[in-house]
């Protein structure tokens, strides 16, 4: 049963006491409260990208940090995730439309052959995608010409290759190989993440960023392409 | 960490710190040949890590950091399990060896197996002895299922098969184990593959002599 005090009114919060209390709702997995908080800042009149980044990757990156710091586990993790998602449903229609200003660009992402694995990934994208990423998502088991494809298709800015098993990282490094002999690693920068790697890995199999969790991978993606624009502004 | 410090037998100058999931596999292994009691200090870290590969090398590095010092030569009973070789460089620093692949379910069922099973079925979810037993404790709770079972889905989604790779037979477990691929929908399999290599541990320590320094 809850208390008096849980039960209050989302509408009587002003903007900053909204947006925290989405960010505690999203930490706590409550699907319903944070798209109820989502709903309201967007009735307020607030721009949908800053709903998406204050409220939602505001409140996920205090998640990634407590998942990184062992405060939190992959169940909580997964149930925050389910929580923004419910945000996202309704903040997506309305970014899409205004995709063509706001966008980072396109984000190719996909699990490695061998490998079902697919949690990380999942989060990976869904924060990049919330960062303001056009996330093309290749789902799990990828061979190398899947990735080939995908690049050739939507000329990503970035490609992201994710996998859970020590047995399975290892392909990682025939994707970045066949990259670099059809000359694709020029317009495209690649990411890897997963549980067992770490940036020694990356270094050796010539991978430039490491994401060490999702909130990580979302900000060295965003970072990426704004130093670019700041290069290509410079010229 | 469940270390027993009072049970640590200086005058034992060999150590086995191992996976708290293979803690009845050691201690039968131990009991099979009476002449490594008096060899052997066996040692476990949690089992629940099982879920959490992050907290290995660091906490093996802390034992060992602590207890290295009392022991001529230390074996780790455990394979990388998942720790991207983080558990390699922990050992490299303390001189310490640990069982070749990369988990249980490969170093219980040999290479050759493992890789055979997960061709046939890349969706191929593994239990083995210890992990049937403590099914609800290490799968259920330990993934959270107990109070969101809707997460089921996402850990789940990608498997369609469970194989139980027995270490001893047991028909509990078997019923167990299939009752648990049944709940799951997943198909079946049943393999008695024994201890595998992990049998290797005590072999060395079995053939080369203890030798006490000054």
């Amino acid at each position: 049963m809850m208390s008096e005090e849980d039960d209050f009114d989302l509408n009587d919060l002003d903007d900053k006491e909204l947006v925290e209390q989405i960010q505690d709702d999203l930490y706590d997995g409550l699907d319903a409260e944070v798209t109820e908080g989502t709903e309201i800042l967007l009735a307020r009149g607030w721009d949908a990208n800053d709903v998406l980044g204050e409220a939602l990757v505001g409140g996920m990156k205090i998640v990634g940090v407590d998942f990184r710091d062992g405060i939190l586990f992959v169940p909580e993790v997964l149930k925050c995730a389910g929580a923004m998602k419910g945000g996202m449903k309704i903040l997506r229609p309305i970014l899409a439309e205004s995709a063509e200003d706001t966008s980072l660009g396109k984000f190719v992402i996909g699990t490695v052959k061998g490998d079902i694995h697919d949690i990380g990934k999942n989060l990976v994208a869904m924060m990049c995608e919330g960062a303001g990423f056009e996330v093309i998502n290749l789902g799990i088991n990828n061979p190398v010409e899947n990735y080939l494809e995908a690049i050739d298709e939507h000329e990503p800015v970035i490609v992201g290759m994710s996998a859970l098993l020590t047995t399975t990282m290892p392909y990682m490094g025939v994707v970045v190989e066949e990259m670099e002999k059809r000359g694709m690693r020029k317009d495209t920068h690649i990411m890897c993440g997963g549980a067992p790697l770490n940036q020694e890995f990356a270094d050796a199999i010539g991978v430039p960023a490491y994401g060490r969790d999702a909130a990580r991978s979302a900000e060295m993606a965003e970072e990426h392409v704004l130093s670019l624009r700041k290069k290509r502004d410079h010229r | 960490m469940i270390i027993d410090k009072k049970n640590t037998d200086k005058t034992k100058k060999r150590l086995v710190l191992g996976c708290g999931a293979l803690v009845y596999d050691l201690l039968r292994l131990i009991k099979q040949n009476p002449s490594l009691s008096d060899k052997v200090n066996l040692q476990c870290l949690p089992a629940s890590w099982h879920n959490s590969p992050q907290l290995i090398a660091p906490g093996v590095e802390e034992y060992l950091s602590e207890n290295s010092h009392l022991y001529e030569d230390i074996y780790i009973a455990y394979a990388d399990c998942g720790t991207g070789g983080a558990l390699d460089r922990v050992l490299e620093k303390f001189d310490a060896k640990r069982i070749e692949g990369a988990h249980c379910y490969e170093f219980f069922a040999g290479t050759d197996v493992f890789e055979q099973l997960s061709e046939e079925e890349l969706g191929t979810f593994y239990l083995t002895d210890y992990l049937v037993k403590n099914f609800n404790r290490i799968m259920i709770k330990g993934l959270g299922l107990d109070k969101h079972p809707e997460l089921f889905e996402v850990y789940f989604k990608h498997y369609k098969k469970l194989v139980y790779l027995a270490q001893t037979e047991n028909e509990q477990w078997q019923k167990d184990a299939q009752q648990y691929a049944k709940d799951f929908g997943f198909e079946y399999e049943y393999r008695l593959v024994g201890t595998g290599s992990l049998d290797v541990v005590f072999e060395e320590i079995d053939i080369q002599p203890l030798e006490i320094k000054d």
